[in-house]
Protein backbone atom coordinates (compact mmCIF):
# COMPACT_ATOMS: atom_id res chain seq x y z
CA UNK A 1 0.00 0.00 0.00
CA UNK A 2 1.28 3.23 -0.89
CA UNK A 3 2.43 5.81 2.06
CA UNK A 4 -0.11 8.37 1.55
CA UNK A 5 -2.70 5.80 1.20
CA UNK A 6 -1.41 4.32 5.32
CA UNK A 7 -1.69 7.85 6.01
CA UNK A 8 -5.37 8.19 5.01
CA UNK A 9 -6.24 5.15 6.43
CA UNK A 10 -3.88 6.32 9.95
CA UNK A 11 -6.60 9.56 9.74
CA UNK A 12 -9.74 7.37 9.30
CA UNK A 13 -8.63 5.27 12.15
CA UNK A 14 -8.24 8.06 14.43
CA UNK A 15 -11.56 9.63 13.03
CA UNK A 16 -13.29 6.47 13.53
CA UNK A 17 -11.84 6.24 16.97
CA UNK A 18 -13.10 9.37 18.15
CA UNK A 19 -16.54 8.77 17.11
CA UNK A 20 -16.63 5.78 18.59
CA UNK A 21 -15.58 7.19 21.77
CA UNK A 22 -18.09 10.31 21.59
CA UNK A 23 -21.14 7.78 20.95
CA UNK A 24 -20.29 5.31 24.08
CA UNK A 25 -19.16 7.74 26.40
CA UNK A 26 -23.14 8.89 26.55
CA UNK A 27 -23.75 4.86 27.87
CA UNK A 28 -21.52 6.03 30.94
CA UNK A 29 -24.47 8.42 32.17
CA UNK A 30 -26.82 5.31 32.37
CA UNK A 31 -24.35 3.43 33.76
CA UNK A 32 -23.68 6.10 36.81
CA UNK A 33 -27.44 6.63 37.71
CA UNK A 34 -28.70 3.25 37.49
CA UNK A 35 -25.56 2.10 39.98
CA UNK A 36 -26.15 4.53 42.20
CA UNK A 37 -29.57 3.83 41.97
CA UNK A 38 -28.63 -0.32 42.96
CA UNK A 39 -27.22 1.11 46.46
CA UNK A 40 -23.66 1.72 44.80
CA UNK A 41 -22.13 5.62 46.23
CA UNK A 42 -20.56 8.00 43.55
CA UNK A 43 -16.91 6.36 44.73
CA UNK A 44 -17.65 2.92 43.75
CA UNK A 45 -19.36 3.61 40.73
CA UNK A 46 -16.24 5.48 39.73
CA UNK A 47 -14.21 3.12 40.86
CA UNK A 48 -15.82 0.36 38.45
CA UNK A 49 -15.49 2.23 35.52
CA UNK A 50 -12.39 3.43 36.30
CA UNK A 51 -10.86 0.14 36.98
CA UNK A 52 -13.28 -2.45 36.11
CA UNK A 53 -13.44 -0.86 32.50
CA UNK A 54 -16.06 -3.22 30.69
CA UNK A 55 -19.66 -2.22 30.11
CA UNK A 56 -21.50 -5.61 30.37
CA UNK A 57 -19.37 -6.59 33.37
CA UNK A 58 -20.36 -3.45 35.34
CA UNK A 59 -23.55 -3.53 34.00
CA UNK A 60 -24.35 -6.95 34.97
CA UNK A 61 -22.32 -6.11 38.78
CA UNK A 62 -25.08 -3.51 40.05
CA UNK A 63 -27.90 -5.24 38.21
CA UNK A 64 -27.57 -8.39 40.25
CA UNK A 65 -26.17 -6.35 43.18
CA UNK A 66 -29.75 -4.03 42.78
CA UNK A 67 -31.82 -7.42 42.76
CA UNK A 68 -30.27 -8.98 45.55
CA UNK A 69 -27.94 -6.72 47.83
CA UNK A 70 -24.39 -8.29 48.85
CA UNK A 71 -26.36 -11.72 50.05
CA UNK A 72 -26.29 -11.86 46.05
CA UNK A 73 -22.38 -10.61 45.99
CA UNK A 74 -21.17 -14.42 44.82
CA UNK A 75 -23.49 -14.15 41.89
CA UNK A 76 -22.58 -10.39 40.86
CA UNK A 77 -19.11 -11.35 41.11
CA UNK A 78 -19.13 -14.65 38.55
CA UNK A 79 -21.89 -13.03 36.39
CA UNK A 80 -19.25 -9.71 36.09
CA UNK A 81 -16.23 -12.31 35.46
CA UNK A 82 -18.61 -14.22 32.75
CA UNK A 83 -19.25 -10.88 30.93
CA UNK A 84 -15.73 -10.39 30.48
CA UNK A 85 -14.60 -13.46 29.27
CA UNK A 86 -15.22 -12.65 25.90
CA UNK A 87 -12.39 -9.80 26.52
CA UNK A 88 -9.55 -12.87 26.54
CA UNK A 89 -10.93 -13.76 22.93
CA UNK A 90 -10.24 -9.74 22.04
CA UNK A 91 -7.00 -9.84 24.01
CA UNK A 92 -5.52 -12.45 21.86
CA UNK A 93 -6.83 -10.86 18.86
CA UNK A 94 -5.24 -7.04 19.83
CA UNK A 95 -1.89 -8.76 20.90
CA UNK A 96 -0.87 -8.51 17.47
CA UNK A 97 -1.99 -5.44 16.81
CA UNK A 98 -0.35 -3.69 19.91
CA UNK A 99 2.68 -5.67 19.36
CA UNK A 100 5.59 -6.07 22.26
CA UNK A 101 6.82 -3.15 24.22
CA UNK A 102 7.33 -4.50 27.29
CA UNK A 103 4.88 -5.62 29.99
CA UNK A 104 3.37 -2.07 31.27
CA UNK A 105 2.38 -1.14 26.98
CA UNK A 106 0.77 -4.50 27.33
CA UNK A 107 -1.03 -4.08 30.63
CA UNK A 108 -2.02 -0.19 29.42
CA UNK A 109 -3.50 -2.41 26.61
CA UNK A 110 -5.16 -5.11 28.04
CA UNK A 111 -7.39 -2.32 29.97
CA UNK A 112 -8.42 -1.00 27.10
CA UNK A 113 -9.45 -4.12 25.33
CA UNK A 114 -13.13 -3.70 25.36
CA UNK A 115 -15.56 -4.50 22.61
CA UNK A 116 -15.48 -1.18 20.74
CA UNK A 117 -11.75 -0.36 20.98
CA UNK A 118 -11.16 -4.30 19.03
CA UNK A 119 -14.05 -3.95 16.46
CA UNK A 120 -12.22 -0.17 15.41
CA UNK A 121 -8.83 -2.27 15.12
CA UNK A 122 -10.23 -5.27 13.56
CA UNK A 123 -12.15 -3.02 10.64
CA UNK A 124 -9.17 -0.94 9.47
CA UNK A 125 -7.26 -2.44 6.05
CA UNK A 126 -3.91 -2.15 7.65
CA UNK A 127 -1.80 -3.04 10.79
CA UNK A 128 -0.50 0.91 11.63
CA UNK A 129 -4.37 1.91 11.41
CA UNK A 130 -5.04 -0.84 12.96
CA UNK A 131 -2.97 -0.24 15.73
CA UNK A 132 -4.08 3.53 16.08
CA UNK A 133 -7.34 2.41 15.81
CA UNK A 134 -7.46 0.46 19.20
CA UNK A 135 -5.96 3.09 20.95
CA UNK A 136 -7.46 6.43 19.89
CA UNK A 137 -10.81 4.42 20.88
CA UNK A 138 -9.63 2.98 24.10
CA UNK A 139 -8.21 6.19 25.38
CA UNK A 140 -11.32 8.20 23.61
CA UNK A 141 -13.69 5.83 25.55
CA UNK A 142 -11.87 5.32 29.21
CA UNK A 143 -11.61 9.47 29.56
CA UNK A 144 -15.37 9.71 28.42
CA UNK A 145 -16.92 6.70 30.19
CA UNK A 146 -14.91 7.79 33.48
CA UNK A 147 -16.55 11.78 32.67
CA UNK A 148 -20.22 10.81 32.14
CA UNK A 149 -20.20 7.98 34.42
CA UNK A 150 -19.33 10.58 37.40
CA UNK A 151 -22.33 12.90 35.90
CA UNK A 152 -24.54 9.95 35.93
CA UNK A 153 -23.65 9.10 39.18
CA UNK A 154 -24.33 12.46 40.86
CA UNK A 155 -27.56 12.64 38.68
CA UNK A 156 -28.73 9.27 40.06
CA UNK A 157 -27.75 10.46 43.75
CA UNK A 158 -29.71 13.50 43.25
CA UNK A 159 -32.66 11.86 42.12
CA UNK A 160 -33.52 9.53 44.87
CA UNK A 161 -36.03 7.11 45.04
CA UNK A 162 -35.39 5.70 41.88
CA UNK A 163 -38.20 3.37 41.25
CA UNK A 164 -40.68 6.32 40.64
CA UNK A 165 -37.99 7.67 37.86
CA UNK A 166 -38.61 3.75 36.07
CA UNK A 167 -34.95 3.53 36.50
CA UNK A 168 -35.70 -0.21 36.78
CA UNK A 169 -36.81 -0.47 33.68
CA UNK A 170 -34.37 1.71 31.89
CA UNK A 171 -31.64 -0.92 33.80
CA UNK A 172 -33.60 -3.82 31.35
CA UNK A 173 -33.50 -0.95 28.32
CA UNK A 174 -29.48 -0.73 28.68
CA UNK A 175 -28.95 -4.73 29.33
CA UNK A 176 -31.23 -4.84 25.38
CA UNK A 177 -29.01 -2.05 24.12
CA UNK A 178 -25.85 -3.97 24.81
CA UNK A 179 -27.48 -7.24 23.69
CA UNK A 180 -29.15 -5.57 20.51
CA UNK A 181 -26.19 -5.55 18.34
CA UNK A 182 -25.46 -9.21 18.94
CA UNK A 183 -28.38 -10.65 17.85
CA UNK A 184 -27.75 -10.70 14.33
CA UNK A 185 -26.96 -14.46 14.09
CA UNK A 186 -30.17 -17.15 14.91
CA UNK A 187 -27.61 -18.66 16.93
CA UNK A 188 -27.44 -15.99 19.30
CA UNK A 189 -30.94 -15.15 19.00
CA UNK A 190 -31.94 -18.60 19.96
CA UNK A 191 -29.22 -18.72 22.72
CA UNK A 192 -31.14 -15.09 23.85
CA UNK A 193 -34.37 -16.27 24.56
CA UNK A 194 -33.61 -19.44 25.90
CA UNK A 195 -31.53 -18.03 28.53
CA UNK A 196 -34.14 -15.58 29.20
CA UNK A 197 -36.57 -18.60 29.50
CA UNK A 198 -33.77 -20.50 31.86
CA UNK A 199 -33.49 -17.28 34.27
CA UNK A 200 -37.16 -16.63 34.70
CA UNK A 201 -37.82 -19.93 35.63
CA UNK A 202 -35.15 -20.32 37.61
CA UNK A 203 -36.30 -16.55 39.44
CA UNK A 204 -39.00 -18.63 41.74
CA UNK A 205 -36.61 -21.30 43.29
CA UNK A 206 -33.36 -19.80 43.61
CA UNK A 207 -31.71 -17.11 45.31
CA UNK A 208 -31.60 -13.58 43.19
CA UNK A 209 -28.54 -13.48 41.17
CA UNK A 210 -28.13 -17.08 40.25
CA UNK A 211 -31.00 -17.36 37.95
CA UNK A 212 -28.69 -15.41 35.79
CA UNK A 213 -25.82 -17.64 35.87
CA UNK A 214 -27.61 -20.50 35.33
CA UNK A 215 -28.86 -19.17 32.17
CA UNK A 216 -25.07 -19.28 31.49
CA UNK A 217 -25.55 -23.10 30.92
CA UNK A 218 -27.53 -22.19 27.49
CA UNK A 219 -24.73 -20.67 26.47
CA UNK A 220 -22.01 -23.67 26.69
CA UNK A 221 -24.42 -26.29 25.64
CA UNK A 222 -25.67 -24.06 22.29
CA UNK A 223 -21.96 -23.04 21.67
CA UNK A 224 -20.60 -26.59 22.26
CA UNK A 225 -23.06 -28.56 20.18
CA UNK A 226 -22.70 -25.60 17.29
CA UNK A 227 -26.77 -25.79 17.67
CA UNK A 228 -28.82 -23.44 15.73
CA UNK A 229 -26.66 -23.33 12.67
CA UNK A 230 -28.69 -24.45 9.80
CA UNK A 231 -29.72 -21.24 8.15
CA UNK A 232 -26.42 -19.62 8.47
CA UNK A 233 -25.20 -22.67 6.34
CA UNK A 234 -27.96 -22.17 3.82
CA UNK A 235 -26.96 -18.51 3.39
CA UNK B 1 -18.89 -9.70 52.48
CA UNK B 2 -19.37 -5.71 52.19
CA UNK B 3 -20.34 -3.94 48.66
CA UNK B 4 -16.41 -3.12 48.13
CA UNK B 5 -15.50 -6.68 48.84
CA UNK B 6 -18.01 -7.75 46.01
CA UNK B 7 -16.44 -4.38 43.61
CA UNK B 8 -12.51 -5.76 44.16
CA UNK B 9 -12.74 -9.27 43.61
CA UNK B 10 -15.30 -8.42 40.67
CA UNK B 11 -12.95 -6.12 39.41
CA UNK B 12 -9.70 -8.19 39.67
CA UNK B 13 -11.78 -11.04 38.11
CA UNK B 14 -12.65 -9.27 35.03
CA UNK B 15 -8.73 -7.47 35.01
CA UNK B 16 -7.33 -10.62 34.72
CA UNK B 17 -9.31 -11.81 31.89
CA UNK B 18 -8.47 -8.57 30.43
CA UNK B 19 -4.58 -9.65 30.68
CA UNK B 20 -4.85 -13.02 30.07
CA UNK B 21 -5.82 -12.67 26.33
CA UNK B 22 -2.74 -10.24 26.38
CA UNK B 23 0.09 -12.33 28.14
CA UNK B 24 -1.21 -16.04 28.32
CA UNK B 25 -0.15 -17.59 25.16
CA UNK B 26 -2.61 -18.20 22.79
CA UNK B 27 -3.49 -22.05 21.73
CA UNK B 28 -7.12 -22.79 23.83
CA UNK B 29 -9.30 -19.91 23.05
CA UNK B 30 -8.21 -19.39 19.43
CA UNK B 31 -9.93 -23.18 18.62
CA UNK B 32 -13.11 -22.29 17.48
CA UNK B 33 -15.65 -24.02 20.12
CA UNK B 34 -13.96 -21.98 22.99
CA UNK B 35 -14.21 -18.35 20.92
CA UNK B 36 -18.01 -19.49 20.41
CA UNK B 37 -19.08 -20.32 23.57
CA UNK B 38 -17.43 -16.99 25.34
CA UNK B 39 -19.59 -15.07 22.06
CA UNK B 40 -22.44 -16.74 23.34
CA UNK B 41 -21.67 -16.43 27.02
CA UNK B 42 -22.27 -13.00 26.39
CA UNK B 43 -25.48 -13.19 25.24
CA UNK B 44 -27.17 -15.52 27.27
CA UNK B 45 -25.96 -13.68 30.35
CA UNK B 46 -27.37 -10.48 28.84
CA UNK B 47 -30.48 -11.89 27.74
CA UNK B 48 -31.19 -13.39 31.65
CA UNK B 49 -30.56 -10.51 33.00
CA UNK B 50 -32.98 -8.38 30.49
CA UNK B 51 -35.50 -10.98 32.23
CA UNK B 52 -35.10 -10.95 35.79
CA UNK B 53 -34.43 -6.78 35.53
CA UNK B 54 -37.82 -7.49 33.72
CA UNK B 55 -39.66 -9.52 35.39
CA UNK B 56 -38.33 -10.39 38.86
CA UNK B 57 -39.36 -8.55 42.16
CA UNK B 58 -36.58 -10.96 44.83
CA UNK B 59 -37.98 -14.05 43.50
CA UNK B 60 -41.40 -13.60 42.92
CA UNK B 61 -42.19 -12.85 38.91
CA UNK B 62 -44.50 -9.74 38.62
CA UNK B 63 -45.53 -8.51 35.38
CA UNK B 64 -45.66 -4.60 35.69
CA UNK B 65 -44.20 -0.96 34.25
CA UNK B 66 -41.40 -2.78 33.24
CA UNK B 67 -42.79 -5.12 30.41
CA UNK B 68 -43.83 -2.14 28.38
CA UNK B 69 -41.03 -0.05 28.97
CA UNK B 70 -39.06 -2.77 27.39
CA UNK B 71 -41.27 -3.15 24.36
CA UNK B 72 -40.58 0.20 23.75
CA UNK B 73 -37.53 0.02 24.18
CA UNK B 74 -37.07 -3.00 21.66
CA UNK B 75 -39.19 -0.91 18.95
CA UNK B 76 -36.53 1.82 18.76
CA UNK B 77 -33.36 -0.24 18.90
CA UNK B 78 -35.47 -1.59 15.79
CA UNK B 79 -35.54 1.53 14.71
CA UNK B 80 -31.63 2.28 15.33
CA UNK B 81 -32.59 4.93 18.20
CA UNK B 82 -28.88 5.85 19.82
CA UNK B 83 -28.90 3.91 23.63
CA UNK B 84 -29.12 6.84 25.63
CA UNK B 85 -32.65 7.97 23.96
CA UNK B 86 -33.85 4.66 24.48
CA UNK B 87 -32.59 4.01 27.84
CA UNK B 88 -34.48 7.22 29.13
CA UNK B 89 -37.65 6.67 27.10
CA UNK B 90 -38.32 3.47 29.23
CA UNK B 91 -37.68 4.75 32.39
CA UNK B 92 -40.60 7.88 31.20
CA UNK B 93 -42.56 5.22 30.01
CA UNK B 94 -42.31 3.14 33.12
CA UNK B 95 -42.48 6.11 35.34
CA UNK B 96 -45.55 7.38 33.38
CA UNK B 97 -47.46 4.27 33.43
CA UNK B 98 -46.55 4.37 37.88
CA UNK B 99 -47.66 7.92 38.01
CA UNK B 100 -51.21 7.29 36.13
CA UNK B 101 -52.09 3.45 36.54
Amino acid sequence: MPESDVDASIRGARRDGIAVGLATAAYGISFGALSVASGLDVWQTCFLSLLMFTGGSQFALVGVLGAGGVAAGGSAIAAAALLGVRNVVYGMRMRPVVGDHGLAHRIAAAWLTIDESTAVALAQTNERAARVGFWVTGLAIFVGWNLTTLLGALIGDALGDTRAYGLDAAAAAAFLGLLWPRLKRVQAGATAVLAAVVATVATPVLTPGLPVLVAAVVALVVGWFDLFRRREAVR
Amino acid sequence: MTVWHVILLATAATLALKLAGHLVPASFLERERPARIADLLTVALLAALIAVQTLAVGQTLVVDARVPALVVAAALYAVRTPFIVVVAVAALVAAGIRLFV
